[in-house]
């Protein structure tokens, strides 16, 4: 659906974006990830023929939008970090102004229009000014705009900034109700929500791309050992003597609670994580002492991206302290 | 194109931009025919049009300014950008919009003439030729005003720019008076501008080479005409300039002269504009 060759993009001496590659095929929701600055609303301007590229190609559905712009753009429904509203004009006055100008049939358009009010709920509020309507609804009207025309693809620059919690909750429901019909890429810097809404992420730090695999993949890839965190009425000796047999448990620790509780962090192989409850279970069980608590903790996406973004940072300086050196001899 | 034009239409006529413009225009039309035509009994409805044109210093920034300056200030400019249009649809569909709001004074004040031809001889098509010429230079002035409306987000700077401009155009006449009229100062100065010309190639295409040749090419074209006909030079550095009016090219109007290249001027300036309005936001893209 998209393919991003070789981008590069400079502002005077500033690289925003260097050497970035990706695909992005069909039919999935893409969680576009990197911390702030990272080069994501930079890169989701180029690829919408907002801004244009230093060098490099990008292709939307194999028209390259920097020589068939109109077709390509024709393909991408975009909804920039603020929503574009004109705010002099109503809700229904802008949607049909936009599928208008995205060249929707006039047989088309009302059907059309219909649709996107029904799918981003602004039933009760389209006749209404946009400069009265609330940020979750313009965000919405922002969604509808950009749904206009039928897109196959949907790109959203940080759809629920600065919203309410009960409208980040129907943002995101929507997006992945869009994720059905569509393909979507959102941005973010919240990895809960790339979690919830997202089944593959792209993960960017300093203009350069470090990850781009599903969430599952990179959690696994990137996880290493799991652990389960468990409380048992039972002392320290009694709950190591209970691990010993267990081929999974690769280190115990210990803490003491109150009442005779202890909590152990048990430190496992991720190969034999399925079957560790259920061992865990049995083991206390037979030595006659009650589980109070057992939780399986695993790597999270925090912990794939902060490791990922912190290895960009080493190399960006062990790349400076070469640099550096180079100077030097110079 | 035509969905970007009849929204900047009907925004003209939402808020008070249009009303205001076309209230002004009429009411200076009215009170200049009623001096000069009525109280003064001078049935020359041309008359009167030649010198309220004046008020549009005034009104063409107030109905320019908004007209990309203010799709940056609401980043409306960004939807702009990513829908299936051209920056040239996008300047053409505005820019009708913009001749709309001004032909409307235009067609209304067709009725002075009937009117005042119930009182004297009055010639219809110098009368009307005025109008129309009266209505070109508007447009003409208007698309240095949305040009200028691209350079910035604040619509005062972009007004007042636009005033500015328009106001040094309106004066130009007079101030070229003050330039020295000998071939040599007229030589430096279009040798000057035709450097200044260079520089602009080599800031919009960032290409030292083509600016050189430009810089050379035309002038060295400038200094070997000056070295085989210096008399040629005499006082054309202030005809040129004096030529660059757009109001002073309405005077001919006003004599009952219906100057054809005139409009062909007033059309030229507003392609030129227009094409500059283009440049100016696809750079806006490369930024």
């Amino acid at each position: 659906m998209i393919e991003v060759r070789h981008l590069v993009k400079k502002y005077g001496n500033h690289t925003a974006v260097s050497d970035l590659s990706f695909d992005i095929d069909g039919g999935q929701v893409y969680g576009f990830l990197g911390p702030n600055g990272a080069g994501k609303s930079t890169t989701m301007n180029i690829i919408t023929g907002c801004l244009a590229a230093t060098s490099g190609e990008v292709r939307i559905g194999g028209y390259d939008i920097f020589e068939q712009p109109e077709k390509a753009k024709k393909l991408v429904g975009y909804l920039p970090e603020h929503p574009p509203l004109y705010l002099d004009m109503t809700a229904e006055e802008y949607l049909k102004f936009v599928a208008e100008a995205k060249g929707v049939k006039r047989s088309d358009m009302k059907r059309q229009i219909e649709y996107v009010i029904e799918v981003t709920r602004l039933q009760e509020m389209y006749k209404r000014q946009t400069k009265f309507l609330s940020k979750g609804y313009r965000q919405r009207v922002g969604v509808a705009q950009a749904l206009l025309g039928e897109p196959e693809l949907i790109i959203l620059d940080e759809p629920t900034v600065g919203l309410d919690p009960r409208q980040i909750i129907e943002i995101r429901d929507l997006i992945k109700q869009l994720g059905k019909t569509h393909t979507v890429v959102l941005s973010s810097h919240i990895l809960s929500e790339i979690r919830s809404v997202c089944t593959s992420a792209i993960i960017i730090a300093k203009g350069k791309m470090i990850a781009n695999d599903t969430l599952e993949n990179l959690e696994n890839i990137y996880s290493g050992d799991s652990y389960v965190t468990l409380r048992v009425k039972a002392s320290e000796i009694e709950i190591r003597r209970a691990l010993a047999p267990m081929d999974a448990v690769m280190g115990v620790e210990c803490t003491q609670l109150q009442d005779g509780v202890t909590e152990a962090k048990i430190d496992i192989d991720s190969d034999f994580r399925d079957k560790v409850p259920e061992q865990l279970f049995y083991a206390f069980a037979s030595i006659d002492r009650p589980i109070l608590h057992l939780a399986e903790e695993h790597a999270t996406l925090e912990d794939v991206f902060l490791e990922l973004t912190s290895q960009a940072d080493i190399s960006e300086e062990s790349a400076d302290d070469t640099e550096a050196k180079d100077g030097e001899t110079v | 194109m035509t969905a970007i034009f009849k929204r900047e239409l009907s925004s003209y006529f939402k808020g008070f931009t249009g009303y205001v413009y076309i209230a002004f225009v009429l009411f200076f039309i009215g009170t200049y025919s009623a001096t000069l035509n009525v109280r003064g009994t001078y049935p020359s409805f041309e008359y009167a049009i030649g010198n309220m044109s004046f008020i549009y210093i005034i009104v063409i920034p107030i109905l320019t300014m908004r007209v990309f300056a203010d799709e940056k200030r609401q980043k409306t400019d960004q939807l702009l950008y990513a829908l299936p249009v051209s920056m040239g649809q996008v300047v053409v569909g505005k820019m009708l919009a913009v001749a709309v709001v001004m032909v409307v004074p235009a067609i209304v004040s067709c009725i002075y003439p009937p009117i005042l031809g119930k009182f004297g001889s009055v010639n219809y098509a110098s009368a009307y030729g005025s109008i129309i010429a009266f209505f070109f230079m508007g447009v003409a002035l208007a698309s240095i005003g949305v040009f200028l409306s691209t350079l910035t987000d604040s619509q005062a700077m972009s007004a007042g720019m636009c005033f500015l401009v328009l106001l040094v155009n309106y004066f130009q006449t007079t101030l070229v008076g003050f330039l020295p009229t000998s071939a040599l100062a007229s030589f430096l100065a279009i040798t000057v501008v035709i450097l200044i010309l260079a520089v602009i190639v080599w800031y919009m295409t960032k290409n030292l080479l083509a600016a050189a040749i430009f810089a050379v090419v035309i002038g060295g074209a400038n200094f070997i005409y000056y070295s085989v006909r210096p008399v040629k030079y005499g006082g054309l550095f202030p005809d040129i300039i004096g030529k660059l009016s757009m109001f002073s090219r309405f005077d001919t109007f006003i004599e009952s002269a219906f100057d054809l290249t005139a409009i062909l001027y007033y059309l030229t300036v507003t392609a030129l504009f227009m094409f500059f309005t283009v440049q100016s936001l696809e750079k806006r893209r490369w930024s």
